[in-house]
């Protein structure tokens, strides 16, 4: 059973969104850390790069593959967790508590269109 | 959709809460506690893997070694009776049918180990080349299980087991034995780099094994994640990465397994590329930025593409990610710095040999 944090929304794709105001806190959910397996490395993006809702925005590695990010929201990145650069593992230990880049968002209507922590229960399985 | 097997083991797999896949027709075990943890507990200690998706192919008759030395790229004729040979079938023009080892178990019979995914080729292959020669070919591949117990551990944990000394059973050699009453191959062999061995059982005596040699509590099970990283640590070669119909076995580095001093389907196309200069060169990479490399990746130099990764980590304890990339020959020099794109983006890598890891085979030694 994976854990649906219910204080975000959700892509299809598995990344969670935080939105406070104008900016959003990405990361993925546990669902996904747990279906990737232990994270040996995380491609961040730039801040200052800008991606549209749905785009690839960097990678989370495991010891077999890579699996792409896809920003849920359109946006700007506005930082990036760097301890992520030596501590990739804290994906798996701590899915929610660890984001992996913030994002002001472009487009806020966007987020109506993302999953609901019910909704999103109902694919994480 | 095509069923998907299982082995005699698949209980078992499930029972020790083992993540499974589909793999080459099979439904296998990919990781138990994790690919890290499997990975350094057959580095460090000793790991049992379930292989007995791998296929099985006897050969008998009066001809059964003049056939295999004509179907594969090493030579058999000759070499004495307790060797594990690996050889290569090719096609007329020199790319890879499939790898597989061979055990002469007599004059006129030899089995072959085949990888899973070839099972149906290979044997097809077989049978469609075997006009002239006095041989039966049968596909045994179901009949067989197979456990690899891989790791410097390895014979201390099996020698009780069996009620045997290994200490002159040297890698790439095997035995007949007989385990409560059942016959097993015993080889010194693996696709580890490690010490160990590969048993192979026609019952549920296979099933038996793997009971007993879990009990030891050095040793973990693993699945097929760990098995990947660790044969590619090892510099060792994975069908449809390393080599395929599409790369020979020699631009795949294996020209120790080919003697073109003998008669064999694809020995003039391989001459032939030996006398023109192999167009490119299997090699090792190693990341200097940060990244991975993975199969299929692009690698470049001054903007030009010059090769393709085939295979690539970043293995438990390497702070650098490692790949293996078949480069145009002329840009496979050793220390020179490439790009590997990642993701659109130029991550610099140095060219090196592919020996990332010393293998611990258990030779004679004089």
């Amino acid at each position: 059973m994976s854990i649906i944090n219910q204080e975000v929304v959700y892509a299809p794709s598995h990344e969670w969104a935080k939105v406070q105001g104008s900016e959003a806190t990405i990361g993925i959910s546990d669902f996904a850390q747990h279906a990737l397996g232990s994270v040996v490395f995380v491609d961040l993006p730039s801040v200052g790069q800008r991606f549209n809702a749905g785009q690839e925005f960097g990678a989370v590695e495991s010891v077999k593959a890579a699996s792409e990010l896809f920003l849920p929201l359109s946006g700007e990145i506005i930082a990036v967790n760097e301890e992520l650069n030596d501590k990739p593992e804290l994906l798996n230990s701590a899915p929610y508590a660890s984001w992996i880049v913030k994002i002001k968002l472009s487009h806020p209507e966007e987020v109506k269109k993302l999953l609901k922590p019910e909704e999103y229960a109902k694919i994480a399985k | 959709m095509e069923n998907i097997k299982e082995t005699m083991l698949h209980e078992r797999h499930l029972k020790l809460g083992a993540k499974m896949s589909p793999f080459a027709g099979f439904d296998m075990p990919i990781e138990y506690a994790g690919i890290t943890q499997e990975h350094e507990a057959v580095r460090h200690k000793a790991g049992l893997f379930d292989v007995s998706h791998m296929g099985e192919i006897r050969i008998k008759g009066p001809d059964a070694m003049p056939f295999v030395d004509y179907l594969g790229t090493n030579r058999i004729t000759g070499v004495e009776f307790g060797r594990v040979m690996y050889t290569i079938l090719c096609t007329p023009e020199g790319g890879v049918i499939d790898d597989l080892f061979i055990y002469k178990l007599d004059y006129t019979e030899i089995l072959l180990v085949v990888n899973a995914s070839n099972i149906a080729v290979d044997y097809a292959w077989l049978l469609a080349n075997k006009k002239g020669f006095d041989v039966e070919i049968t596909n045994e591949s179901d009949d067989w299980g197979e456990i690899a117990l891989q790791g410097p551990l390895s014979a201390s944990v099996l020698e009780p087991i069996l009620k045997m000394n290994f200490s002159d059973l040297y890698f790439m050699r095997f035995r007949v034995i007989e385990y409560d009453r059942k016959k097993v191959i015993l080889s010194r062999s693996g696709y580890t780099g490690e010490d160990g061995f590969e048993l192979y059982g026609k019952t549920k005596v296979i099933a038996e094994l793997w009971d007993k040699i879990l009990e030891n509590p050095n040793v973990s099970p693993c699945g097929l994640g760990c098995r990947d990283t660790l044969r590619f640590e090892a510099g060792l070669p994975l069908y449809g990465h390393e080599m395929s119909r599409e790369i020979s076995p020699l631009e795949a580095g294996s020209g120790f397994a080919v003697k073109l001093d003998k008669n064999f389907i694809g020995r003039d196309a391989l001459q032939a590329q030996k006398d023109q200069g192999l167009p490119r060169t299997l090699v090792g990479l190693e990341l200097i930025d940060k990244g991975i490399a993975r199969g299929g990746y692009e690698v470049y130099k001054n903007g030009v593409k010059i090769g393709v990764v085939t295979t690539g980590y970043l293995l438990p304890g390497r702070d650098h990610a490692l790949a293996l990339a078949l480069l145009t020959t002329s840009e496979a020099v050793m220390d020179s710095v490439v790009d590997i794109q990642i993701r659109g983006k130029n991550v610099a890598a140095k060219v090196r040999d592919f020996a990332f890891f010393h293998k611990n085979y258990y030779r004679k030694t004089l």
